[in-house]
Formats: C-alpha cells, sequence, structure tokens
C-alpha cells in the first residue's frame, strides 16, 4: 500500500526533498555519494593536455591497443551472452539440489581480486595447466595469444550478465510462460516468443555492464594474456604502461576510455528504459 | 502510516551509522596491520640478534624489549634518546628482502627507533611521493626515477649509487628448450617474454639487444619484472630475461643460464634522503648504513653487484 502510493509521487514531482518521500538528510549522503564518483573523474580531465591530446590518442601504440580493447571487449560479450543466458535460464526458473551453492560459484568472479582469476586461468588454459595439454594436442597454444584476452574478459564479466538477467527474469515471473505452454507451446518456443522478449531489456542491460568491466579488464588478462602491442596489450595495460614515462599519455588514453565506456552506457541504458517501459 | 515509516528510517541511520563504524575499523586496523607486520618481523630478529654472541652489546637487549612493547619510543630513551622515532622508506620492489634485512639491522642499531617501508615499483614510488606521501627516504631502481624525484625538488643533498643490477636469463626448471646464451633467444621456437622498453628492465634488455646484434621476438613485454619471472614460473613461456636477484630470489623454482654479455649493461641503485623528511638525521643514518659495508654485505649476498 504504500510502496504503491509513493512511487507514483516520486515519478510526478522528480527529485526534489519534497514529494519524494525521503526525509531530506538522506539527500546529503546521497549527493556526498555522486560528488565522490564524479570528482575524481572531474579531476583527471582537469589534467589532460589538450595541446597534445589528439597526437597522445592517435600514436600507433593507442590506436592498436583500443582496437584490440573493443574487439576483444565485443567478442568476449557475445561469449558472455552464449554461455550466460542459458545459466541464469537455468538459476531462475530450474529447481535442482545445489542451486544455492550453484548461484554462489557462478558470481566467484566478482568477489576475486582479477590477478586472483588471472593465476587461476593460467593453470587451468595455461602451457601446463589441466587443460593446456589436451589444447596442445589440439594444435591450440592460448598463452600469449588474443584469445587469452577473450577468455580473461569473459571470466570476469560473466557474473554481470548472470546476475542482470536472472533479476529479470524472476522479476518477469512465469504466468505468461505458463499460459503459452497451456496453449500448446513447445519449451523451445516459449523460451524464443515469450521469455526472451519478456526479458530482452534485462539481457541488453546485463550485455552492457558485461561489455563495460570487459573493457576495463586489468588484472586478469595481464597475469594470464601478458602484454603485447596490438595481440594482448589492452587500453588498461597500454595505459597502466604509458603511465611509466608519458603521464600525459596515460591520462588522454584514460579519458578515451571513460568516453567510450560512458557512451556505451547511456545509447543502451536509454533503450533499454524505453523497452521496459 | 507515518509511524512505521520513521522507525524504518530510523533502522536505516543504524544501518548507515554501523556501516561507517565498520569502514572506520577496517581502515583502521588494515593500516595498523600492516605496519604491524613489519615491526613484528623486526621483533623476531632483533630478539635473535641479542641472543646470538655478536650483539652482545648493552644496548641490545633492551632494543628488543623496546620494540615488543610497541611504545617503542618512550621506553627505550634512556639507551639511545636522539635516534627514536619512525623512519618510512620509499623503496623499489626489487629491494624488499635486503632492505627488509638492513630495516631489521637498523633498529637494532638504533634502539627506539622503527623502520616501516612501502615497496612498489620506482615510478609508482615517484608519482606517490609527488603527490605529497610522507616519506624519509627514497631508493630507486633506477636512476631515470631519481632525476625525476631530483626534478620534484623531492631530494635533499644529492642522491648515491649504492648497487648495481644485471639481467640474467631465466628459463622453467631444467631448462627444457636448452637455452645457452642470449643468442638463442632470438630463435622462432622460444617463446621469451621481457619487460617492456618503458620500464628499467626493459630498456637494459634493448640496450643489450642493440650491444649483441640479437633481434629477440617476444610473445610478451610485461609491466615489471616480477611479471616476467611469474610467466616463467608458472611454465608460460620458454625463457624470460629478468635481474640476478630475481633469479636468485625464485630459487629452484626457475633455471638461470648466465650470458656474458649482460655484464656491460649494469642498472644502477640510487637512493636519497627527502626534503620531506620528518625524521632527516635517522634518514641520513639509514642511507649510511645502506652505502656502508653492512648494508652492502646484505645486498652482495642477495647477488647485487657493487654500485658503479
Amino acid at each position: 500500500m504504500t510502496e504503491a502510493t509513493t512511487v507514483p509521487a516520486r515519478r510526478k514531482r522528480g527529485w526534489a526533498g519534497t514529494g519524494s518521500g525521503l526525509p531530506g538528510w538522506v539527500f546529503l549522503p546521497a549527493v556526498l555519494g555522486g560528488v565522490f564518483i564524479v570528482l575524481p573523474l572531474v579531476a583527471m580531465l582537469l589534467r589532460v593536455q589538450w595541446s597534445r591530446f589528439w597526437e597522445l590518442i592517435t600514436s600507433e601504440s593507442s590506436i592498436a591497443a583500443l582496437w584490440l580493447s573493443l574487439k576483444t571487449s565485443s567478442a568476449s560479450t557475445i561469449m558472455c551472452i552464449l554461455l550466460g543466458a542459458p545459466m541464469a535460464l537455468v538459476l531462475a526458473r530450474a529447481t535442482f539440489p545445489g542451486l544455492r551453492l550453484a548461484r554462489s560459484l557462478v558470481l566467484l568472479p566478482l568477489v576475486l581480486p582479477p590477478v586472483v582469476g588471472g593465476i587461476a586461468l593460467i593453470y587451468t588454459f595455461g602451457r601446463q595447466g589441466l587443460l593446456g595439454s589436451t589444447l596442445d594436442v589440439l594444435g591450440l597454444r592460448i598463452a600469449f595469444s588474443t584469445v587469452a584476452v577473450i577468455i580473461a574478459q569473459t571470466f570476469v564479466a560473466l557474473p554481470f550478465l548472470v546476475l542482470s538477467l536472472e533479476g529479470s527474469l524472476r522479476t518477469a515471473g512465469r504466468r505468461y510462460e505458463a499460459v503459452a505452454a497451456t496453449l500448446g507451446a513447445r519449451p523451445t518456443t516459449v523460451l524464443r516468443r515469450v521469455t526472451i522478449p519478456l526479458v530482452l531489456p534485462g539481457l541488453i542491460s546485463g550485455a552492457v555492464l558485461s561489455f563495460a568491466r570487459a573493457l576495463g579488464e586489468f588484472g586478469a588478462t595481464l597475469t594470464f594474456a601478458g602484454s603485447l602491442q596490438g595481440t594482448t596489450r589492452t587500453l588498461p595495460l597500454e595505459i597502466y604502461l604509458q603511465r611509466e614515462t608519458d603521464p600525459d599519455a596515460a591520462v588522454a588514453l584514460s579519458l578515451v576510455l571513460v568516453v567510450v565506456a560512458v557512451l556505451i552506457v547511456l545509447a543502451t541504458r536509454a533503450r533499454a528504459t524505453e523497452g521496459s517501459l | 502510516m507515518s509511524r512505521p515509516r520513521s522507525s524504518r528510517f530510523r533502522g536505516v541511520v543504524a544501518a548507515l551509522t554501523g556501516l561507517c563504524v565498520a569502514t572506520l575499523v577496517v581502515s583502521c586496523s588494515s593500516g595498523s596491520s600492516s605496519t604491524a607486520s613489519s615491526t613484528t618481523s623486526a621483533v623476531a630478529s632483533s630478539s635473535a640478534a641479542a641472543s646470538s654472541p655478536l650483539a652482545s652489546s648493552p644496548e641490545a637487549p633492551s632494543s628488543s624489549k623496546a620494540a615488543t612493547s610497541s611504545a617503542a619510543a618512550s621506553s627505550s630513551a634512556a639507551s639511545a634518546a636522539p635516534a627514536a622515532g619512525t623512519l618510512t622508506v620509499f623503496a623499489a620492489a626489487s629491494l624488499r628482502a635486503t632492505f627488509t634485512e638492513i630495516g631489521t639491522i637498523f633498529q637494532t642499531e638504533n634502539p627506539g627507533s622503527t623502520v616501516t617501508f612501502n615497496f612498489a615499483g620506482s615510478s609508482d614510488l615517484v608519482t606517490q611521493l609527488t603527490a605529497g606521501a610522507p616519506a624519509d627516504v627514497f631508493a630507486s631502481a633506477d636512476t631515470n626515477n631519481m632525476t625525476k624525484a631530483t626534478a620534484a625538488n623531492l631530494v635533499s643533498g644529492t642522491p648515491v649509487n649504492f648497487a648495481g643490477n644485471i639481467l640474467t636469463i631465466v628459463t622453467p626448471p631444467g631448462n627444457p628448450v636448452g637455452i645457452v646464451g642470449f643468442a638463442d633467444l632470438a630463435s622462432p621456437d622460444v617463446s621469451v617474454v621481457v619487460c617492456a622498453p618503458q620500464v628499467p628492465c626493459g630498456a637494459a634488455t634493448a640496450t643489450v639487444e642493440t650491444n649483441t646484434g640479437v633481434d629477440i621476438t617476444p610473445v610478451s613485454e610485461e609491466n615489471s619484472v616480477t611479471d616476467v619471472l611469474g610467466k616463467i614460473t608458472s611454465g608460460q613461456a620458454d625463457a624470460g630475461l629478468v635481474y640476478v636477484t630475481d633469479a636468485k630470489n625464485a630459487g629452484d623454482k626457475v633455471t638461470e643460464v648466465t650470458f656474458p654479455e649482460a655484464a656491460a649493461v649494469v642498472n644502477v641503485y640510487p637512493i636519497a634522503t627527502l626534503t620531506a623528511a620528518t625524521q632527516p638525521e635517522l634518514a641520513t643514518r639509514f642511507v649510511d648504513l645502506v652505502t656502508g659495508p653492512e648494508g652492502q654485505q646484505v645486498l652482495a649476498a642477495a647477488g647485487f653487484k657493487p654500485a658503479p
């Protein structure tokens, strides 16, 4: 009852303290939190050497790093969707013993320091790793290749897609699916025609989160894939390296990374909210 | 309707307060635990020193007692009044083992003093110092970063070169691909990991390549020598170029292949006291210890060369 009356009121009257149903003091820590997130970005913006900006971000190594980042992040986002969407469906809809444990395990990359993830990946896909000899037999050498970057990014980004999509699936409920099934639709048809269209906004925002996480991936890539221009040195690794000799270039590239991330989030956020309402 | 709401908000306030307190506690305890760990190690070895016949000077037992009670400064004032205080040393990551040992010696020789270290990449340390991080001494793994610190007016006096380090080849244990010299690294069948030219170990690698005319095509150019070492100890690559001290430190996790061309390219480690030092007297003593016979002995034992 309370929820039903306060939510539309907030929509109508905007953010102002009066009418939001919130006590005024909540706004102080909320604004402080906002400043805490935005201020470092502003501080970085103030350090950008605009006279050299274009020259810094169009250097050969910067362009190579940006392209590699966009390519690998796109590839790992596709991997996340291919692997993560079925995982989310199973976690949200199926019931089996150990479901809770399975969900906790899926979220593990979220809480692991990326470096630890990288070490774990080395011992799995590395040359002397668990699957290393098998892959060697198949002629696949993952170490120090772009594939290693995609594996590292997928590993850390997958939970974002699963979490986001599983949340949407639970919110959407099973009513329409049940109706479709009673009308004679087979499970695959229900999934394709009912479930997926219903949770598409959740899938999109999950994919965006995964892409953003993959774009920013650093620790696991550095540990597992190495760092070579055009092959494994993504934008975050390039920024870290540039910082050693040319802090201005590092700042300029950081700004590029921020702009790319903001653009992607804004573009898909807008579309996702339109879709959901 | 208003009553349950206000009680809910009281709950929120309580939760927020709890969160703040928790954050504070975590940040405090993590801060103090890092300091504590270095102090603890000092206690362990200084008491060991006290029990050994070599350190039978009258100060030794009192120093170990002082270090044990964490309020070191006050309780040891009787033995050496002017030396009391906490000395903060920023040192290159490759100096972790040796400087920790030298720090223990320092605390034994200067009862009442405590040495805390910040070990990181030299360029990170310069960035931190420029941003106002409080420190008394800076030891860099290359002259380049010390020059940066000097240019930023962080250094008081002239930096002193106290050690040198040269490159060596490391391979996974047993040297499976049979590397015998630097020229073997140019073979297309050998996957080699090196440091990126932007960092000191990579600059040294590039110089050796120029000197020898051997052109390595690495599979990865890492940001630090520890990352190179990691790729070798985990068996990801066939060979890597690291410093002799790193190879020595890695023990039997790697096989070292020395090459004569390395001797011509010495990476120089300078040390200096800082203008922002709150303990200038202790800072000078620490630099003297590092450059003196005792410090040099510790460094030599770890594989460092004398400063050229």
